[in-house]
C-alpha cells in the first residue's frame, strides 16, 4: 500500500524533528539541531532494513518516491516566497557580506573537491597505476 | 465575481499552487529548450522565475513572504513552507547510497565547520568595514552571513538592535539567493559531480534553501547528499554564533 511508504516517511520526519529538538535542548540552543538530517538518516536506515528483511514492498516505496519527485516543485514554491524585497532593502553592506561569503565558500568547495578526484582514484579498486 | 474567485483561490490554496507551479515548470522547460538550447536547466529557470515573482509579490503587498502574500497565491506559503520542504527533502533520502554517505561523512563535518566559521569571519569583517565597532552588532551581522535564521536567533540572544537584526537577515537572504542562482553556473568550477562533492558543498554553502535549490538546479541526483549535511547548518550556527564566536569577537574588540 502506497500509504505505508508515506506513513514511514512521516514517522521518520517527525521522529527526526523530535530528536533534533532534544539535541538542541541538550546543547542549550533555541533551535532544532539537524532534525531533518536525522530524519534522513532514519529513513536511509529504514529502507536498508526493509530491503534486507524484505518488509518494504515496491508499492510502499511509491509513497516516498512521489514526495521525492515533488521536491523540485516544492523548492520552486519556496523560491516564490523568499523575502527578496528585504534582501534588496538591506543595501550594500548585506550585499557585500553575501557576495564575499559566497565567493569564499565557492573557492573552499572548489579546493576541497579538486582533491577528491585524486583521492577516489587511489581508493577505487579497479584504478590502474599511471 | 472577484470575491468569488478570491474565495475559491484561498479555500483551495494548496491545490491552486500545484497548478501554478506546474505551469511555471512547464514554461521553464520550454524556455530551457528553445531559448537556451538546453544549456540552462529548466529547474534553474523555474527557480529564477520564482525569485522574480517573489520580488513582484513583495513589491505589490509590502509583505515578507513574496508571492505568497498575494491573496490568490497564499497556498504557495504552504507548498513552499518549511513543513513540506523538509518532508520532500527527507523523502529524497530514499535515493542515498549509505556507503557513499558514510565515506564522505568526515569531510562533510569538516566542511560544515568551515562553512560556519568562514562566513562569520567575513560577515564580521564587512560589518567592521562599514563602521560597526561593538561586539554585539558585529556578531549578529557575522551570524547573518551563516544563514538568515542564525542571524536573528543570535541577535535576539545577545541583544542586538532591530536594525542590525534586519541587516543580518538581509545578508542571509542574499546569500541564500546567490547560492540558488550561482550554483548551476559555478558547478563545474566547484567540481560538483559526486555525492562526496555535494556533501562538501552542503556543508560549506550552508542554508538549506540555498543548497536545496542550488543542487536542484544543477543535478537532482546530488540533492539528498547536499541536504543531508546542510540541514545541520542552522543548528550548528545557532550553537556557535551566540556562544564561542561571540566571545571571540568580544575579546577582540
Amino acid at each position: 500500500m502506497t500509504i505505508y511508504g508515506t506513513a514511514l516517511l512521516a514517522a521518520c520526519h517527525i521522529l527526526g524533528i523530535v530528536l533534533g529538538e532534544l539535541l538542541g535542548r541538550a546543547l542549550g540552543v533555541k533551535t532544532n539541531v539537524g532534525g531533518v538530517g536525522i530524519a534522513m538518516l532514519l529513513l536511509i536506515a529504514a529502507r536498508y532494513h526493509g530491503h534486507t528483511r524484505g518488509w518494504l514492498a515496491a508499492k510502499s516505496e511509491d509513497g516516498v518516491n512521489y514526495w521525492a519527485a515533488l521536491y523540485i516543485p516544492v523548492v520552486i514554491a519556496m523560491a516564490m516566497q523568499q523575502n527578496v524585497l528585504k534582501a534588496i532593502s538591506g543595501g550594500p553592506m548585506a550585499l557585500l557580506a553575501a557576495v564575499l561569503t559566497v565567493a569564499a565558500c565557492t573557492l573552499c568547495i572548489s579546493v576541497i573537491n579538486r582533491r577528491e578526484v585524486i583521492g577516489s582514484h587511489d581508493e577505487s579498486p579497479n584504478a590502474t597505476r599511471s | 465575481m472577484d470575491t468569488l474567485l478570491q474565495k475559491i483561490a484561498t479555500d483551495n490554496g494548496l491545490i491552486l499552487s500545484f497548478a501554478v507551479i506546474g505551469l511555471v515548470v512547464l514554461c521553464s522547460g520550454y524556455i530551457s529548450r528553445w531559448l537556451t538550447m538546453g544549456r540552462i536547466q529548466g529547474s534553474a529557470i523555474a527557480i529564477l522565475i520564482g525569485l522574480a515573482l517573489a520580488y513582484v509579490g513583495g513589491r505589490m503587498t509590502g509583505g515578507s513572504k513574496g508571492l505568497a502574500d498575494v491573496t490568490y497565491f497564499s497556498g504557495i506559503a504552504l507548498m513552499g513552507g518549511n513543513m513540506l520542504r523538509d518532508f520532500a527533502i527527507v523523502a529524497t533520502a530514499f535515493e542515498v547510497h549509505p556507503a557513499e554517505a558514510k565515506r564522505a561523512g568526515g569531510i562533510g563535518a569538516i566542511a560544515l565547520l568551515i562553512g560556519t566559521v568562514l562566513p562569520f569571519v567575513i560577515g564580521v569583517s564587512v560589518a567592521w568595514a562599514f563602521g560597526y565597532r561593538d561586539a554585539v552588532s558585529l556578531t549578529t551581522i557575522g551570524a547573518g552571513a551563516i544563514t538568515y535564521i542564525v542571524g536573528p536567533v543570535t541577535g535576539t540572544a545577545i541583544g542586538a538592535t532591530p536594525e542590525v537584526i534586519t541587516l543580518s537577515i538581509a545578508a542571509g537572504v542574499f546569500k541564500a539567493i546567490f547560492v540558488m542562482v550561482m550554483t548551476p553556473m559555478l558547478a563545474n568550477f566547484m567540481r560538483l559531480k559526486t555525492p562526496r562533492s555535494a556533501m562538501v558543498f552542503g556543508g560549506l554553502a550552508g542554508t538549506v534553501s540555498g543548497v536545496s535549490a542550488g543542487l536542484a538546479a544543477t543535478d537532482r541526483k546530488l540533492v539528498p547528499y547536499g541536504a543531508l549535511v546542510a540541514t545541520f547548518h542552522t543548528g550548528i550556527g545557532c550553537l556557535l554564533a551566540p556562544s564561542v564566536l561571540y566571545f571571540v569577537v568580544r575579546a577582540l574588540v
